[in-house]
This record gives structure tokens, sequence and C-alpha cells, in this order.
């Protein structure tokens, strides 16, 4: 199963603002406008890389989660990959 | 080159080369008043010259070039040398200033603090800003507004103020005084014709100002203001600046601390006057 | 101008002892910084300047040409650690060439160098794969003119350019280092074989093969344009690795003409150590000279004459005459212009 993990925190500048968060990526130079769950997404995945299921029971702990989420989510992070903010390993 | 000359606006020096003299000429007289490049040495080099050198007398047409150069820049008329010599200094700023963050905002200074507007062409950006310095304030502006990224201050960058169209009877009444430059008939914007700033804004073009507000003006809608929240306004800049991805972090640092620092309005109007009221308005309520 | 008569040689000299520079007036910098700016050099000036005493409005702008510079190579780094990550599950060596190479191996030819689109290496057989994980990723076809796409299939040393759908930057995918239409056909093999692994998994062509690469992009690629810039490459890569088993290797490639040419250039323009038999000029180097220095203090080409020369013969070199008749001849009635 494809496990994802996150930009190093180092290289990521995050500013909420007020409904969206802009993350400026030192490695890339993109700044990136986003919407929740995305900064808490890849705070999850700062320190380790995890498989989407156990992506999602950490989110889980932290928000409200319907069901279909882990299908959501998967989706998500094949964006946060194209970006460049979530490595797919 | 045959005729050159050398120009400082606000912080930013150019150099100007060319192959005729005529837009030589043209700046010389319209920049009368204009410092030379500060220690000699322009920040920018710009170039008018003849795809041909037989070109220079036959159908004369004038190419931009410089530093900075978009392949695909149509030469003008030698007509509009005037013109072809304001867009090769803009192509300039657009492509290659590195110093601050530019945003393709008009911008006016009263009691240190600058208002800047921006938004779609055609919104009156620089009909506002013209309007706006014939009722004392200071011009900084009418096409770039610059950021310094290590103070946050807006400098000044007072060229010539571009007046297209219906603009130009409007300046020509509310500044019966001052100095126009040449009526110049059929260019890629129709007519335009410039406005020199005035003595008070060139004297002090060397001023920063704190920026203040900024606002999205729009034309031809009945007079209403709403609150532009941080993230949209961050959103816009960046569409307005030509080198935000260029300046990297400083950029990032600058544009944030722009839109978290300073509040944002957007505008709609129905005729010049409503919005100048509106702009007074909203001033004296900050 | 008098500049004219010595062209871009103020230029060469600041890029060889920064402190001849200081003897400028403001005429002298504007007509380098002008010069730089048209070969891509202004931020390779900037930090072989860094630090002197140079007028302040100098400083201002040799400070933002190397923040551009720095900006320039995040860019150029994404775009190879992204073209990684698509290729990465395919375990093949994915070796980056010119510019971005330097800078990911932290050369000196790196320090503020321009960074054009992303160049890379491939094994010949295997170059389907990376086409198709690169499109899986986002890249997208530039030319999808058929007639383009057959050329640059059958005769070029590269896949058709690429363009990422989202960054809007270039890639091309090599298979060797010289078009197949070239007589000289590297060893393509060796190349990748001798390549050196960087931290992360990418590859750097070894430091002889490197020089020879430059000095065969030097003179096959192109019309000379960027001439100085690839030239200075070579003097920083020779001043770095030396030219210890270069000839050899240069030989081996079929090169040997080629990398000669280059170091003599090179040590001309530099004063790069080179070997005592590059220590004087040859040939036509003078005229090789004479066109990279062919610019004026307000940064235009010079010497119109000597660059349509050596703009028919590039193509020349590129294409069999025949082929190349067919290729202007297509290109003129799609009304292109050659080149």
């Amino acid at each position: 199963m494809n496990r994802y993990r996150a930009a190093a925190p180092a290289t990521l500048r995050i500013v909420p603002l007020d409904a969206l968060t802009l993350i400026y990526h030192r490695a890339s130079g993109i700044t990136h406008i986003v919407d929740s769950p995305v900064p808490e997404i890849l705070e999850a995945l700062a320190g380790e890389a995890l498989a989407v299921p156990v992506l999602l029971a950490r989110l889980a702990e932290r928000f409200e989660l319907a069901d279909g989420e882990a299908e959501a989510l998967a989706a998500r992070l094949d964006e946060l990959a194209a970006a460049g903010l979530v490595e797919r390993l | 080159m045959r005729h050159a000359t050398a120009l400082r606006i606000g912080p930013v020096g150019f150099r100007l080369g060319s192959d005729w003299p005529g837009p030589v000429a043209a700046i010389d007289d319209l920049y009368a008043g204009y410092p030379q490049p500060l220690d000699g040495i322009p920040d920018f080099t710009v170039r008018l010259f003849a795809a041909r050198p037989w070109r220079r007398w036959l159908r004369p047409s004038v190419h931009i070039g410089g530093d900075y150069v978009l392949p695909d820049a149509a030469p003008l008329p030698l007509a509009l040398g005037l013109i072809a010599a304001e867009m090769g200094m803009n192509l300039q700023m657009a492509l290659g200033q590195r110093r601050y963050l530019l945003l393709h905002a008009s911008a006016v200074e009263r009691d240190g603090r600058a208002l800047l507007m921006t938004g779609i062409s055609g919104a009156g950006k620089s009909t506002l800003a013209a309007l706006l310095m014939a009722r004392g304030w200071r011009l900084m502006g009418d096409e770039f507004a610059l950021v310094d990224p290590e103070t946050g201050l807006v400098h000044a960058f007072p060229r010539l103020i571009s007046l297209k169209n219906e603009a130009i009877p409007v300046m020509e009444a509310a500044l019966p005084g001052a100095r126009f430059g040449p009526r110049l008939e059929g260019t890629p914007k129709g007519t335009i014709r410039h406005l020199v700033p005035d003595a008070g804004s060139l004297a002090a073009m060397d001023a920063p100002a704190v920026p203040a507000l900024i606002l999205f003006p729009r034309y031809g809608f009945a007079t209403e203001t709403r609150e532009v929240l941080p993230s949209e306004t961050f959103l816009w800049l960046t569409q307005a600046s030509t080198n935000y991805v260029a300046l990297a972090e400083r950029g990032f640092d600058a544009l944030t601390r722009l839109v978290t620092q300073v509040p944002a309005r957007a505008l709609d109007y129905p005729d010049t006057d409503s919005a100048i009221a509106e702009v007074e308005r909203l001033w004296a309520s900050l | 101008m008098g500049l004219a008569v010595s062209g871009a040689r103020i230029l060469a000299d600041a890029l060889r002892a920064p402190e001849t520079a200081l003897r400028l007036d403001a005429a002298g910098w504007t007509a380098l910084i002008a010069m730089a700016r048209a070969e891509q050099l202004a931020g390779t000036l900037a930090h072989r300047l860094e630090g002197l005493a140079v007028p302040g409005a100098a400083a201002c702008i040799l400070a933002d040409a190397r923040a551009s510079a720095a900006q320039g190579q995040t860019a150029a780094l994404w775009e190879a650690e992204m073209a990684r990550r698509a290729l990465a599950p395919l375990e093949m060596p994915v070796v980056l060439l010119k510019g971005t190479a330097f800078a990911a191996a932290g050369l000196s030819a790196g320090m503020g160098r321009s960074i054009g689109d992303l160049d890379i290496l491939v094994p010949r057989g295997r170059i389907g794969e990376a086409e198709a994980a690169l499109i899986a990723a986002g890249w997208e076809w530039v030319k999808p003119d058929p007639y383009d796409d057959l050329y640059y299939r059958r005769w070029m040393h590269e896949l058709p350019p690429l363009i990422h759908r989202e960054r809007d930057r270039m890639i091309d995918v090599h298979h060797t280092i010289l078009p197949l239409t070239a007589r000289i056909t590297p060893d393509a093999e060796a190349l990748i074989a001798d390549s050196v692994v960087l931290a992360d998994g990418l590859r750097v062509l070894s430091p002889p093969d490197m020089i020879c690469h430059a000095a065969a992009h030097l003179f096959a690629d192109g019309d000379l344009a960027g001439g100085l810039r690839n030239l200075w490459d070579i003097h920083c890569l020779i001043g770095e690795s030396g030219t210890q088993g270069l000839e050899a290797r240069a030989a081996h490639h079929g090169l040997s003409a080629a990398v000669a040419r280059a170091g003599r250039l090179s040590h001309a323009l530099f004063g790069s150590a080179v070997p005592q038999a590059w220590r004087r000029t040859a040939g036509a180097d003078a005229l090789y000279l004479r066109r990279m220095l062919a610019r004026d203090g307000w940064g235009r080409a010079t010497r119109r004459l000597t660059r349509m020369g050596f703009y028919i013969r590039s193509h020349a070199i590129r294409m069999p005459p025949a082929m190349l008749a067919r290729h202007l001849w297509t290109k003129w009635r799609k009304g292109h212009v050659p080149g």
C-alpha cells in the first residue's frame, strides 16, 4: 500500500489568514493557498510516512469524519503529491 | 546607440538608446524634471531599434529591446516612439525588477500613508490616481507600486501618467494648467495622452510611504464598498504582481505582511465623482 | 561607443579577475551589466564580484542578480526533484545534465548560473518508459506537430520537449548528448555507467564527461549563442576537477577536437589551468573568440556576418545536407523562420 510523507516542516512557511491558509514551500518556491484539512494532513505526515488508513485514524482523533472519507482523503493526498507538498513512497 | 538619454523614476534608473532622435527627444522633454540614475549606473537598458538598417527611414518601425525582452513584442510606428519608450521601460520593470515586490497598482500618498489601487484593466486606477493628485494627494505612480520587502514601505514610481481615451478630457478639465504630452492616436489601446506628475509628486519621489489602504475599484456599477479578506487580497495581489514568484520567500513575506496589516476594500462606482467621494470617506474612517 | 571594439572583453575579464571591474567608470559598469544580462551571465558575474567595493548602484543590481539566480536554482532543483519522484518507481539511472547538474552537485560552475530547461539523460532502451512515467506525472507534449515530433524522435538526441502542465517548466529527456544526425557519436552507455550518484539518488556525469559534454554543447548546439556562458562552465569544471584523463575520455567519445578547442579558448579568455598543448590558440580559435565577445556596450550582438556563418555551420553539423534542406523546406512551407 502507498505510504505518504509530507515535506519537512523546516521547508514550509505556514501562515493561517482567515478561512484559508498560506503555505510557502521553500524547496519549490511555490506558494499554495489551502483550506482545511490540508494543514492538518501536513502536520500528521510531518514526522513519519503513513498509509491512508493510519492517517485517517489519526485525523479521526481530531475531526468528525463521515463514512467514505478514505477515498476523499486518498484523492486529496494525490493532489498534494502532484503539488509536491507530499511525497508518495 | 545613435541617440541616448538616462533618467531615474523613483528608485529605478533607466538608460534609453534609440536609432532615431524622436523618441529620445520626447522622453527628454516630458521627463525634464527627473533626476539621473544613482551613481550614473542605470538599473535597466531600453533599446529602440530598426530591425534592418534601411528600416530607419523606410516605413520606420520601432522594435523594443533591452535587458529584458518579450520575443513576440510587436513593433510600433515611429510616430508612437514615445509609447515604445514607455513600453520598453515598463517591460524592464515587469520582467526584470527584483528589489521590490512590483504590484500593478496606482498609488497616492497623504500624510506619509499610501493608498494602493489595483484591479482589472479599465477599472480606472490610473484616472482615479490622477484625480486624487489634482485634489492635493501626492502621486506615487499610476502603473506600478513598489513594496520594499525589508521595510514593508511603498516606494514611488511616478512615471508619466498614461491617460487613455475618455480619461483624457476628464484630466484636461481637472488640471488645465498641467503639462501634457502629445495626443497619440491609433495606439494599440486607442488614443493616449501622457500627463506629467505635478511638481510636488516629483519633488517627493524618493520618500516612501506606509501602506494604509488597498482598493479594488470597479467602474460601471452603483456605489458599493465591500471588505476583502486577507486571503482574497493575497490571491488578487499575486495576480497583480509580475515578480512575486521571482522574489521567492522575500515576496511571500512582503505580501503576507501587506495583506495582514493593511485593510482592503472592493469599491464599485458609477462615475469618478462618486469614486473620489467614497475614497475620501474611506480614508477618513481609517 | 568605443566599447564595441573590445566587445565583451570587459565581461570576460571581470569573470576571470573580478578586481579588473573596479577600474570601470559609470559607463563601463553600465556596459558590463548590459553585456552580462545579454549573455545570461548576470548571476555568475554577481557572485564573482561579491564582497568587492563596487559603486552603490552596481552593488544593488548585483545583489538582485544573486537573489534572482538563487530563486532560479530553487525552481530548477525542484523540477529535478519532481522528475526524480516521477521516475523513481522505474529504478533507472537518471543523469542530470548542464546547469541543473552543476547546481545539484554544488559545483562552482553552478554559482549564480541561470538555468533553463531541465535536461536529463536516461538509457536509450528505457526512454519510452521514462516518457510514459513523466506524462502520468503531469508533463505534456509541447509540439503536437507530427513533422516536428517525427523529426525529434528520428534524429535528435532527445524526446520532443515536454512541459509540465502546472509548473509550466520544460524537460528534455536525452538518451545521448549529441543528435544522431551528427557525425560524432559519444558513448552514451559509458556516460551513464560512469556517472556519479548524488545523495538523493539522481546522478551527474563524471567530471571528465561533464567537460566533454560542455564542450560538445558549446560547439554543436545552437549557433554559439550563449557561448561565453558555456565556456565559463568549462573553465569552472576544469578548475575544480582538473584535466587528468580528460584527453583520453574525449578521444573515447570522438570529442578530442571539441574538448581541445574548448580548453584552448577557456585558457585564452579565463586563464584555465590546461595542458601545455592547449595554452596557445590554433586554427580558427581567434574567430571563435571574436564571436564569443561580439557584444557592444548596449548588450547588442555585433559582427552579424560572423554570426550568420556560425548559424549555417551549426545546422550543417547537426544535420547532413540533404536532411537540412528537407528540414528547412518543411519549416518554410509552414511559414516558420528557420531556427
